[in-house]
């Protein structure tokens, strides 16, 4: 099992302005907002099952870039049909990163899915992904991570980690501001629509 | 399909293409089949089938944050099943618009379709949309060219209805 913190960090080293994150609600926003804080990171906190549209329209519109979107199991399991709507679309740039415990981890940690037999890196590549991949150690996760970073896509890799409870690191939650400030940083014209 | 088949369905179309809509995400309808075709057609929109209309919302949004502009078309039936996606427009303020064919309205044959059909104005305005309605062909094309207005210079939620009436009853 790895530690959610440590691999998330490790997922997001030495980023820059290439890099565009797209963070599910709950535990993995609150992992990619202690990994460092950044106006590139559209911190979601709620809209559960949009994390992989969100990033599949953001992966459209900026080829240049690429995307990575880091959700929970949980949050991937209800929009596991955006799989196939990637899948069938197949952007080069967009990366899928599953933060896997098994378990619904804000609502009392009752068992998920893919603890009762759903393989989420199985489902994205029966989806038409480019690859998939499963890491439960560290040497694991340095492959895992070479795939989202770099490989075509689109790509996901389920990372499994522990369930012990990690400090909360709350970014921002207003969603104006967490637009805005993306669009900011991104786009020279962003005053506007 | 009612009368002159192409005017209203072209009239969109261009509306669409004035404002450089670039993404277009749809589950299909046959009222939208010819917009459908149009967009898959045209290399410089980005055209995106979905299994279900929600990722939609979630869809443009993210084209939004990456300075494109786009639109949804679904069925009436479809809007429920996007009502907690729509918190992420009202939250974050997203431009949107999406384009409905109406279904349980109008001389409906198929009863399941009353339900959804009939909630989908009420529906729309307590998720905070502007709704507007569109009976007549000629209304189809400015009727869309304000609601895109209100969408990205006015960065609201927008909901067009093209009803059952304009696109001809469905018949089996």
């Amino acid at each position: 099992m790895l530690d959610r913190r440590k691999a998330v960090a490790r997922l997001l080293s030495r980023r820059d302005d290439d890099l565009l994150v797209v963070s599910g609600l709950g535990s993995p926003t609150y992992d990619v907002a202690a990994a460092g804080d950044h106006p590139l990171s559209f911190y979601l906190w709620g809209a559960m099952g949009l994390a992989v549209p969100i990033g599949l329209g953001l992966a459209l519109a900026r080829p240049g870039n690429r995307i990575l979107v880091v959700t929970g199991d949980g949050e991937m399991l209800m929009g596991m049909g955006s799989l196939a709507t990637a899948g069938a679309r197949r952007p080069a740039n967009l990366a899928v990163c599953v933060l896997d415990n098994e378990a619904f981890g804000e609502t009392g940690g009752q068992k998920s899915h893919t603890g009762l037999g759903t393989d989420l890196a199985a489902v994205a590549l029966a989806s038409g992904f480019a690859a998939a991949t499963s890491a439960g150690n560290d040497g694991e996760l340095e492959g895992a991570v070479d795939l989202l970073r770099h490989a075509a896509g689109p790509v996901l890799a389920v990372l499994k980690i522990g369930r012990d409870p990690v400090p909360r690191v709350l970014p921002e939650r207003d969603g104006h501001v967490i637009r805005q400030r993306f669009r900011s940083a991104l786009l020279q014209d962003a005053a506007m629509s | 399909m009612n009368g002159d088949s192409t005017d209203w369905r072209d009239d969109i179309w261009q509306a669409l293409k004035r404002v450089g809509i670039a993404q277009v995400a749809y589950v299909p309808d046959a009222g939208h089949e010819k917009l459908i075709r149009a967009a898959h057609a045209d290399p410089q929109i980005k055209t995106t089938v979905l299994t279900t209309e929600e990722e939609g919302v979630g869809l443009l949004a993210g084209a939004d944050l990456g300075g494109e502009r786009g639109v949804l078309l679904m069925q009436s039936s479809g809007v429920g099943n996007c009502v907690n996606a729509f918190s992420l427009l009202r939250t974050c303020g997203f431009p949107f618009l999406t384009l409905v064919t109406m279904r349980g309205e109008w001389a409906e044959f198929n009863p399941w379709q009353l339900p959804m059909g009939q909630a989908t104005p009420d529906t729309f305005s307590r998720a905070g949309f502007l709704v507007y309605r569109v009976d007549r062909p000629a209304d189809a094309g400015p009727t869309v060219a304000a609601a895109l207005a209100n969408a990205y210079d006015s960065q609201s939620a927008n909901a067009v209805l093209l009803s059952q009436r304009l696109i001809g009853a469905k018949v089996f």
